[in-house]
């Protein structure tokens, strides 16, 4: 595992570098799925670093909150670069407030956004599971199966590379499915990257050594997959039903 | 014959039947998770147990403090960072101490000078516990790949956070502090 990559004085933090460029990547796909869907690429790259931002601002802002005194005894701690100090529910909560402030604002259409979009999430989801790697969190549960790698005392199962494989598949059905489809109807890509993920999830979960347990005994994770498959099931059916109303899009 | 709502309805039955049957089936046994037993360096784990001297010739040992958070700091005189953010741990340590908080700062004493890191200690007037790691065996215990690396421990002796590179700001160690004073998550 390898966390930081040392170059001189100066340690680079290996999962932060991994998710920029899997960020880069990602919107680099996105581009040309945007252009079929007749959005202009640079929407998509406002659209995303404006959530990005009010997603860091938001996060900062509602850490503050949370502990006004640690920030009273050190106002520069406003400006670390640490992301430890960021709430991640208020950050994601700020970003997508922005985001669809700026999408009406532009009057940008939700479903083929999100559609466009969907490269990005299927290459930051690999690019979490890489930069989980690099970190070794997210780890494997202990087993004694050849392909095991030692970790934190014990052989365990490469829950990291499980998911990197499982990422790579499904890039490939997001990547790929547009030229297989004639017609589709807008947030079709986007529902069956998130079914695919969310099941991805639910499978691979089981091989995890750090689950957060309800009940004593239940993957909670487990269970908010099976929901988020359930939704995006609902909506690829609910997409797929006959509904004169609603206009199909030409891939 | 089965229409193509109809087929999908049943798709869509089996697989959420299929996916509640797995969360059963892989529901956690005891030893399928860490619960912090298990020692090694990285969070949710228990921090590896250690010895050390101070440069007075007084000993440490991080089991003796359970009960209490500790921050393991890996630090060296020569490291820019470790000595930027020596002050702020000061500080929170003077202001969190009465309450149990404590500093382990462990000094990679084996690629540090012994002198140039005492001289550091006192000219800051740290008063946390400085360690000497002469043969560097629990840098590699704790697998120090950058320095600064900080470990923050709550009272069970599991690292809630490993914090690697810095120097972290004030703000983030008192956070950090707050919260192992705090219930687990």
């Amino acid at each position: 595992m390898f966390p930081t990559l040392q170059i001189g004085p100066i340690a680079l933090q290996v999962p932060g570098l991994v998710l920029i460029l899997g960020l880069w990547l990602g919107l680099t796909l996105a581009e040309r799925r945007a252009l079929r869907a007749g959005l202009h690429p640079s929407s998509l790259y406002n659209l995303t670093f404006l959530g990005l931002l009010a997603g860091v601002l938001g996060g900062r802002l509602a850490y503050v909150l949370t502990y006004p005194e640690a920030f009273m005894a050190d106002p520069s701690g406003l400006l670390s670069l640490n992301p430890g100090l960021l709430d991640p529910a208020a950050g994601a909560a700020c970003g997508l407030i922005a985001v669809l402030i700026f999408g009406r604002r532009k009057k940008l259409s939700f479903w083929p956004v999100l559609d466009a979009l969907t490269p990005v999430f299927a290459v930051l989801a690999i690019a979490t599971s890489l930069a989980h790697l690099s970190a070794g969190t997210a780890f494997g549960a202990p087993t004694d199966l050849p392909w095991g790698i030692h970790l934190s005392g014990a052989s365990r199962h490469p829950s990291q590379v499980y998911e990197t494989l499982l990422g790579l598949l499904i890039l490939g059905v997001v990547v790929l499915l547009p030229g297989r489809l004639r017609f589709h109807s807008p947030g079709v890509f986007f529902f069956t990257f998130l079914a695919l993920t969310a099941a991805a999830r639910l499978f691979l979960e089981a091989f995890r050594g750090d689950s957060t347990l309800i009940f004593d005994r239940f993957r909670l994770a487990q269970i908010i997959a099976w929901v988020l498959l359930a939704i995006s099931l609902w909506g690829l059916g609910k997409l797929s039903s006959p509904n004169p109303a609603r206009s199909e899009t030409q891939s | 014959m089965v229409s193509p709502p109809s087929r999908f309805r049943l798709f869509y039955t089996l697989t959420l039947l299929l996916g509640a049957g797995w969360i059963w089936v892989s529901a956690a046994s005891p030893n399928s998770t860490t619960s912090g037993l298990i020692p090694a360096p990285q969070e949710g784990f228990l921090a590896p147990d250690f010895s050390l001297q101070t440069p007075s010739g007084e000993t440490f040992t991080l089991s003796d403090l359970r009960g209490q958070p500790v921050l393991i700091n890996f630090w060296a005189s020569w490291c820019p960072p470790c000595r930027s953010e020596m002050p702020a741990m000061q500080r929170v340590y003077n202001d969190f101490n009465e309450k149990g908080f404590t500093v382990l700062a462990i000094n990679v004493t084996n690629s540090d000078s012994l002198d140039e890191a005492i001289a550091f200690a006192q000219l800051h007037k740290l008063t946390f516990p400085i360690l000497l790691d002469h043969d560097g065996s629990i840098d590699r215990t704790y697998r120090v790949r950058s320095l600064p690396t900080s470990f923050f421990v709550d009272g069970e002796g599991e690292i809630r956070e490993v914090v690697v590179g810095g120097p972290m700001s004030e703000a983030l160690l008192r956070v950090r502090v707050e919260q192992l004073f705090q219930e687990p998550p």
